[in-house]
């Protein structure tokens, strides 16, 4: 979440000062699959006619390096998970005018944030997973970039697509705050005429809490959303978590719904406290 | 040695190389070697990608979630991480897929061969071979080459998503089979799709085959899986080219991972030897399986096999991507649509382990799970773990053979390319290179 009473519209000025017409960007990685940055390689094209209107100056992945290079767009994907990386995000906010959270990793923690929280501690899962524990340099929690530096503008999903980020990407070149549609999946979902699996199969289906973008893929193939866009505004995770009890889940299994993919955004986290202590 | 070299080695100083990430390789890693009178001493490749503790939160989870949850550990080879976690817990399970299913699967598979293969030669390697920084700067010189690596890569993922509704961490794969077979509509339309590139497929093999690509012969051990009746990709034997041939439940008796100190990734060895896998182990060990198009251009590009120049990997990759071609259209015209397109899921407690060809080479899953079917031990060993001890065997090598004379920066870049002939995913165990050379 954004901090309170930051204003995206300071951020935009500043990009809209900037005194080049083309603008310079970054993607830069942290702790992640690579995925989100697959967004842009995988668009084919449009990446091509992308390189035409922006300059690229660091994209690891794609070949770009400059690290440092100060620019007017930085998208980052990644949760910050080692103090090299907590070091590194304040270097990319310093040379950055504009900040794009890129995937539920940077935007929430990720899958990763699975650690936070758990009994043993990230050191204690070193020791299980390494031989040599003492060469291993992780910080204890894998978190959110909004928990570390200022973020503009959060893009969600596990991972995200290519519409999302192109779209922001032109919204941003026409000098324009990029909207985000943060209402929940359901609503998509009912738009494509899918059959209800909450409702006609009885599946615990997180899209009444989840926030759109997708494309309501899980229904679409006839199973339960998994909630990898993360929490939608304003969701009803107690009355829900409330249906997969009434629907035969366990408190343990009720619980996981909300510890997964997004564990450590505020609404499931807290939401999965609740049910772990019941279970 | 003469000039500025031979002061640096008469003076004994040291010389240090920083670049802080390696482009073009798929996580992070530095390159640290020690070096006298033009040969190596030692060599370690450091791998830098933060360690994500994969096998420990897969702990307590229901098969499903764990089919979500390795997806995750690479989003560029996602649906080798699916296919090879769903054997295994269909084996721990007493589960068999049915035929529909596994040439379903093989078909979805050949579309992570396709884009990760394609992404691979034209965005990663070739602006090695052509002289470009990147594969961006080479688009204005190159378009066509570009353009055709693009669609090829565009296919690919098409095919993925008839399975899996996005290319980036599918979501049809289920215990038992799909969540839905693929709309028999949109299938077509692929498989028209992938007609039209056939030739493109099959002219990428002799061009990847005419580039100048360096002569570097070394020994090295190939493994990869062997199957029966095709190309290993979805499943076979694990093999290699000095007599080995084993069930892949008995992975663990042959092969050991062990941590060194410089690394977040395990490295794995062959009764205590490194060993290669991936695109050129699998050529050399199975080019008696491809298809007859396939075989013939193979023969005329001239390449001998087996091939002990790991440049020739790139061939390998543009090979595989005419084969996978091939046996997606075979399988898209043998396609009918079924309902289900999965058989129930009966969990019991036990023991099951996997092994497929990921695009980066073989990945092996073992999971211990309870009779409800959740995971109560994981543990999985991906190619680039695998690959990692002979990388190191082979930048000593190749960078002796290029001449330890050369500078430092000469000595990166010659190092990034031998690297990058790996296709290594640092993401899943390893992205790319400081140089720190110390001479004496």
């Amino acid at each position: 979440m954004p901090v309170q009473g930051y204003n995206q519209t300071d951020a935009l000025e500043r990009l809209n000062e900037r005194e080049n017409s083309r603008p310079r960007i970054a993607v830069h990685k942290f702790s992640s699959c690579d995925g989100c940055q697959l967004a842009f390689i995988n668009a084919g094209e449009a990446l091509l006619d992308l390189a035409q209107q922006v300059d690229i100056v660091h994209f690891a992945e794609a070949g770009p390096m400059d690290p440092e290079a100060a620019v007017d767009i930085a998208f980052v994907e990644g949760s910050i998970s080692t103090p090299d990386e907590a070091l590194r995000i304040g270097q990319v906010r310093a040379n950055s005018r504009f900040l794009v959270s890129l995937g539920a990793c940077a935007t929430s923690g990720g899958l990763q944030a699975l650690r936070n929280f758990n009994a043993d501690g990230a050191r204690g899962w070193t020791s299980a997973t390494y031989a040599q524990p003492e060469f291993i340099d992780s910080l204890d929690t894998a978190t959110p970039v909004a928990e570390h530096v200022r973020v503009d503008l959060e893009l969600w999903g596990c991972p995200v697509n290519a519409r999302q980020v192109f779209q922001a990407i032109r919204q941003l070149l026409f000098g324009v705050a990029p909207v985000v549609d943060r209402d929940k999946l359901c609503v998509e979902c009912k738009r494509q005429q899918h059959v209800c699996v909450l409702v006609a199969k009885g599946e615990p289906c997180m899209g009444p809490v989840t926030h759109t973008g997708c494309g309501a893929l899980c229904p679409a193939f006839g199973r339960d959303c998994y909630a990898c866009f993360g929490p939608a505004e304003n969701p009803n995770t107690a009355a829900l978590a409330r249906r997969f009890e009434g629907l035969g889940l366990l408190p343990e299994a009720v619980a996981r719904r909300f510890h997964f993919i997004n564990s450590h955004a505020p609404a499931f986290r807290t939401e999965w406290l609740a049910w772990k202590e019941r279970s | 040695m003469a000039g500025v070299e031979g002061t640096l080695v008469s003076e004994q100083r040291e010389i240090r190389i920083e670049v802080p990430v390696l482009a073009r390789v798929e996580g992070e890693g530095a390159l640290e070697l020690t070096a006298s009178e033009g040969r190596i001493e030692t060599l370690r490749l450091r791998i830098f990608e933060p360690p994500r503790y994969f096998e420990k939160f897969l702990e307590g989870r229901e098969p499903q979630e764990v089919l979500d949850v390795v997806a995750r550990i690479c989003g560029i080879c996602p649906v080798a991480y699916q296919m090879t976690a769903v054997q295994a817990l269909e084996q721990a399970f007493g589960m068999r897929a049915s035929p529909y299913v596994t040439q379903l699967r093989r078909l979805m598979y050949c579309g992570e061969w396709l884009q990760s293969h394609a992404l691979h030669i034209h965005l990663l390697a070739l602006p090695d071979f052509l002289g470009f920084e990147n594969g961006i700067a080479m688009a204005g010189k190159h378009p066509g080459a570009v353009r055709r690596g693009l669609r090829l890569q565009r296919l690919g993922n098409d095919l993925i998503r008839l399975f899996g509704g996005r290319s980036v961490h599918p979501v049809g794969m289920r215990v038992g089979g799909f969540h839905r077979a693929p709309d028999a509509e949109r299938a077509a339309a692929v498989l028209e799709e992938l007609k039209s590139v056939l030739p493109d497929a099959e002219a990428l093999v002799a061009f990847t085959a005419s580039l100048d690509l360096p002569d570097d012969e070394q020994d090295f051990v190939s493994v990869a899986l062997r199957n029966e009746n095709e190309y290993a990709m979805y499943s076979g034997r694990i093999v290699s080219d000095h007599g080995l041939d084993l069930p892949v439940e008995d992975y663990l008796e042959r092969f050991q991972e062990s941590h060194v100190a410089h690394s977040t990734a395990l490295y794995a060895h062959l009764d205590g030897k490194p060993y290669l896998v991936g695109p050129l182990a699998r050529l050399n060990l199975n080019h008696d399986r491809l298809s007859p198009p396939v075989k013939s251009a193979l023969e005329a590009t001239g390449l001998r096999l087996p091939s002990r120049n790991m440049f020739h990997s790139v061939i390998a990759r543009a090979v595989e991507i005419h084969e996978v071609v091939l046996e997606a259209i075979r399988l898209l015209e043998a396609y009918r649509p079924e309902d289900p397109a999965h058989v129930p899921m009966t969990p019991r407690a036990g023991v099951g382990c996997g092994a497929t060809e990921a695009p980066r080479g073989l990945l092996w899953h073992r999971y211990q799970v309870d009779a409800a079917g959740k995971v109560l031990t994981a543990q999985i060993v991906p190619p680039t773990a695998q690959n990692q001890a002979r990388i190191e065997d082979d930048l000593k090598c190749s960078l002796e053979a290029f001449g330890l004379h050369n500078d430092d920066d000469a000595l990166r870049l010659r190092g990034e390319m031998v690297v990058r002939n790996y296709d290594p995913c640092i993401s899943c165990a390893t992205h790319f290179l400081k140089v720190r050379v110390e001479r004496r």
